[in-house]
């Protein structure tokens, strides 16, 4: 067999995304000699490469631009900053000791380094993960093949097209429709309202014609050469009636790309399925950090990009003392239904928690979160309006009061 | 290799439908001096019941003890077990369990056991509670027993089919494909079989057309039985559920059909399914919701677990059942004819098997066998199986060819080189579903999300034919 090509670095961060970059860049602000970047994709930049609309950078670099004017950012930061990027390369698995092994064209590496930050984003779910039946024509995209379809290579779309999902990146996907000349018939969600901001749904609806239909689930997909009809249900009455389309786009519906951390042993947590992490990014596998979408999906690049720097700074600290600290020993964030998760799901109360990201599956007014461990209130919190598929954000001083001997930390709206 | 290409000098034997089993047939054939043609309605071979089914080589333990399919799936078993080894096939034997679940099937275990001693299969164990327990530890609850059936393994049925369709075209095996027979006229003793590509004139016959194959025997005048399709629907993991299980785990037959087993895949996923039922449309492979929530209410009793993982596709797969139990191979010698129908559920393993046993039957009948040669030589299969050594983890290969080092389907880690070397040459893959069989690129689970434009102008490179029509935008 031929050998291995053994790489050795300081960092190892894995995925050039918005988040895998910012940390990267701070990484190296912070001191740290020898940053890799690994990426798979022939590009840098993640995500906001094939996003072609404005609406990227406003709270990391403090102005509007496109998705791909924002990967360019940050990748020229990146190197500016002495950042090593690898693209073409695959991170294939990750061992305990620190090992990770990648695949690239000039052949299959090993690499070693004092610590590996996970940052692969997360994927919408396909029709198949939703469970949606019928025939498997071609003509149905997620958003994100859809935008490297129309933006990436120039593929013919189709005519007619149903989106599914009602979230912020539904809009996205009508708009790259719309590009491509495809009429959007309608935006589907099986929730009694949409989930994005008001401005997209009343431009949608008042300049593009395009409504939402709410309370409207996906039943099946016909068409065996190529989509023909999608058959929708209401979800009030269970009436059926089928739209006839030749494009179905599943938007949104997202999960952690976790596969390189599962099969490590990261724990994952419950709500979110990313790793179970403190908001320093640190999993149950010590030297292993997190940031990202991969943490909990999905919030806008900036964001993403923001906290990943800050998962670099405990990330330095760590180093620098040495220290091997893991999320394992500390206090977990459970969440009660309708809450689907909370972020950060682990955390030290030794160190002030600043802020708690959370998000439910149903609409509600504001409302109070209560905080209990072991049966007993903590700590109540009042939160604004609750939308599905959208964080919300409340102080973490709440936290600080939990005993490390007395278990997990469950949230639920009072 | 005449692909597409009709002649006009007889062949001395035409096979109806590129299915499994016709290509097995097609590759046996090609041991001797014969000419062969083999014509498909579609456009690629194995892509009928041949691609939807649950993968599985069976031991034929629980065949019908004295049928033909039992002493056929019990040598096919042996055949197919070996060529997979030699040409590369993904082949792993994980061993079967059978789980009883309530007295009834613990009862039925000790007869099962002897059915299997009947069907020449005396490897069977009947275990305790405990043991089943030990052995998958991650059964629902209210496990009463269990019998091993430690030969049971899993196979890659693409790369068998596409294995023997290029063992039997290096040997000189006509493969016409999009000719879908329309009619069969007998001509100064010769078969003149009608396909929109033009007349094909043959001496034999083998109708081979799985579930058409008693439409095809109407062409021939014959109507010794019919086919009603009875679909199966299944649903694929993701491979991270793998760990669940490790063997296949089967329920206590029925009369009707094998039931619902959870198996793992060669490519490292897990399958739930099949169910079992009639349709009236040879066309139906559309999954139904209600088949779905049946096959999940089936796995939260068996691997609860299973429930939380991830789905990566669901399919299904038509067997071409008869109104009888058994294989329905008939020889019409004075007529040159040989049907091969009714091959249900059990026609992978089997095929081999059957392929040796028809080319019997036309020896038998008249056909001419002189041994070739040169013997065709067996295929070097890609390594689609995760016990295989994957062209992304091969260093030795990627120093020779740097393509096999780029990935470009990230959830399957399907490469460049593998992608370019499945639409090279003889057979070569000139549509998406052809591409998924031959390598697994966009089966995954993102389905297509990272890859799905990369792959389709690749592809549209490759084949020479556009994005439009690779995606049934041009028809
Ligand atoms: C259609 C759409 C519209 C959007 N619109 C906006 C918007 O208007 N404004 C906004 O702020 N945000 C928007 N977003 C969200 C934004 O794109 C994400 O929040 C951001 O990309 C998250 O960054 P990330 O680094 O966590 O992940 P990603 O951008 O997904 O990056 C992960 C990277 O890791 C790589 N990777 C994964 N696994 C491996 C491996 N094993 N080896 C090597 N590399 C690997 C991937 O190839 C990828 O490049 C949009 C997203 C979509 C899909
Ligand atoms: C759900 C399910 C699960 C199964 N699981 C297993 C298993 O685990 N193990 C196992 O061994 N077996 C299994 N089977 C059975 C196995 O898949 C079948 O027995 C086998 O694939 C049948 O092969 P075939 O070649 O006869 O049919 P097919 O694969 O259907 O091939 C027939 C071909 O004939 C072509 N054709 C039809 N009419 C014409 C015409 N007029 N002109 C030209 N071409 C024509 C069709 O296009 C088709 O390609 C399963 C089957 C199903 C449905």
């Amino acid at each position: 067999m031929t050998r291995h090509n053994e790489i050795d670095c300081d960092v190892l961060v894995v995925g050039a995304g918005p988040a895998g970059l910012s940390a990267a860049s701070e990484l190296r602000a912070l001191g740290v000699v020898r940053v890799l970047v690994l990426e798979r994709e022939a590009q840098a930049g993640g995500v906001p490469r094939h996003c072609h609309h404005t609406g990227f950078g406003l709270r990391d670099l403090h102005r509007l631009l496109s998705g791909p004017s924002y990967a360019d950012e940050l990748v020229r930061r990146a190197l500016a900053s002495g950042v090593q990027i690898l693209t073409a390369t695959t991170v294939t698995s990750l061992e305990k000791n620190g090992q990770a092994h990648a695949t690239n064209s000039s052949g299959v590496h090993d690499i070693t380094s004092r610590a590996v930050l996970l940052a692969s984003g997360a994927r919408e779910r396909p029709r198949s993960a939703r469970l949606v039946a019928g025939d498997r024509p071609p003509g149905v995209f997620t958003t994100g093949q859809l935008q490297q379809w129309v933006y990436g290579k120039g593929l013919p779309v189709g005519t007619r097209a149903l989106v599914i999902g009602a979230e912020h990146v539904s809009f996205s996907a009508m708009m790259t429709l719309r590009h491509a000349h495809v009429k959007p018939v309608a935006l589907v969600t099986d929730l009694e309202e949409h989930q994005s901001v008001a401005p997209f749904a009343f431009a949608a609806r008042r300049f593009f014609g395009v409504p939402v239909w709410t309370s409207t689930r996906v039943v099946a997909i016909n068409g065996q050469q190529r989509v023909r009809e999608v058959v929708l249900e209401d979800v009030r009455t269970g009436a059926h009636r089928v739209e006839a389309v030749d494009v179905v786009v599943f938007s949104g519906d997202w999960i952690p790309d976790y596969e390189l951390a599962r099969r490590l042993g990261v724990e994952l947590d419950a709500g979110t399925l990313g790793p179970a992490s403190d908001d320093g990014g640190r999993t149950s596998v010590a030297s292993f950090y997190a940031a990202g979408n991969l943490l909990h999906p999905v919030e806008t690049a900036d964001v993403a990009a923001l906290r990943a720097r800050e998962v670099a700074r405990a990330l330095v600290k760590d180093l620098a003392n040495d220290s091997t600290s893991s999320s394992h020993d500390q206090i977990a964030v459970r969440v009660e239904a309708p809450l689907s998760w909370a972020w950060p799901n682990r955390f030290d109360p030794l160190s002030p928690v600043s802020r708690v990201a959370l998000r439910a599956k149903t609409f509600s007014g504001s409302r109070l979160l209560v905080a209990r461990q072991d049966g007993r209130e903590i700590g109540r919190e009042r939160v604004g309006r609750i939308v599905p598929n959208r964080s919300l954000s409340v102080a973490g001083a709440f936290l600080a009061v939990a005993d490390p001997g007395r278990g997990p930390v469950t949230l639920s709206l009072g | 290799m005449t692909q597409g290409i009709v002649r006009d000098t007889p062949y001395d034997v035409a096979v109806i439908g590129a299915g499994v089993v016709g290509c097995a047939i097609a590759r046996e054939l090609a041991r001797y001096e014969v000419s062969v043609v083999v014509l498909e309605r579609s456009g690629d071979v194995g892509n009928g019941t041949s691609k939807a089914n649950t993968a599985i080589l069976h031991t034929g333990f629980d065949c019908v003890p004295g049928s033909l399919e039992s002493s056929l799936v019990s040598r096919g078993y042996h055949l197919l077990g070996a060529y997979a080894e030699e040409a590369g096939i993904a082949l792993e034997r994980t061993g079967g369990l059978l789980v009883a679940w309530d007295d009834e099937q613990q009862a039925a275990l000790t007869s099962l056991q002897e059915k299997a001693e009947k069907n020449g299969y005396d490897a069977t164990q009947i275990l305790s509670a405990a043991q089943v327990r030990d052995r998958e530890p991650n059964l629902g609850e209210g496990v009463r027993g269990g019998l091993a059936v430690p030969g049971e393994s899993i196979i890659c049925p693409w790369s068998t089919v596409l294995a023997y369709a290029l063992e039997a075209a290096s040997a000189g095996v006509s493969f016409l494909l999009n000719a879908q027979v329309t009619g069969v006229a007998r001509v100064e003793g010769l078969h003149v079989l009608a396909t929109g590509q033009g007349d094909v004139r043959s001496r034999w016959l083998v109708n081979a057309a799985g579930l058409f194959s008693s439409d095809v025997d109407g062409l021939c005048d014959h109507d010794d039985f019919t086919v009603t399709p009875r679909r199966g629907e299944l649903v694929v993991f993701d491979k991270l559920a793998r760990d669940l299980i490790t063997s296949i785990i089967l329920p206590v037959p029925t009369q009707r059909t094998k039931g619902v087993l959870i198996a793992p895949t060669v490519y490292g996923n897990v399958l739930l399914g099949p169910t079992a039922d009639d349709v009236d449309d040879p066309f139906a492979t559309a999954t139904t919701e209600q088949g779905i929530t049946r096959l999940f209410e089936a796995a939260r009793k068996v691997v609860p677990k299973l429930v939380d993982e991830e789905v990566t596709a669901t399919y299904a797969g038509l067997r071409a059942a008869t109104q009888f139990q058994d294989y329905q191979i008939r020889v019409h010698a004075g007529e040159a004819y040989v049907c091969v129908g009714g091959i249900r559920s059990t026609g992978l393993t089997a095929s081999m098997a059957i392929a040796e046993y028809v080319t019997g039957l036309l020896g038998d009948e008249g056909l001419e066998l002189t041994a070739r040669m040169l013997v065709p030589e067996t295929p070097d299969m890609a390594p689609l199986g995760e016990q295989q050594l994957r062209r992304y983890l091969d260093a030795a290969a990627i120093g020779r060819d740097p393509a096999y080092g780029q990935v470009v389907c990230h959830c399957e880690r399907v490469t460049q080189g593998e992608i370019r070397d499945a639409c090279t040459g003889v057979l070569g893959a000139n549509d998406l579903g052809a591409l998924r069989r031959r390598t697994r690129a966009m089966n995954g689970r993102c389905q297509g999300f990272y890859c799905g434009a990369e792959v389709v102008a690749l592809l549209s490179e490759l084949s020479g034919r556009s994005p439009a029509a690779l995606t049934g935008l041009d028809s």
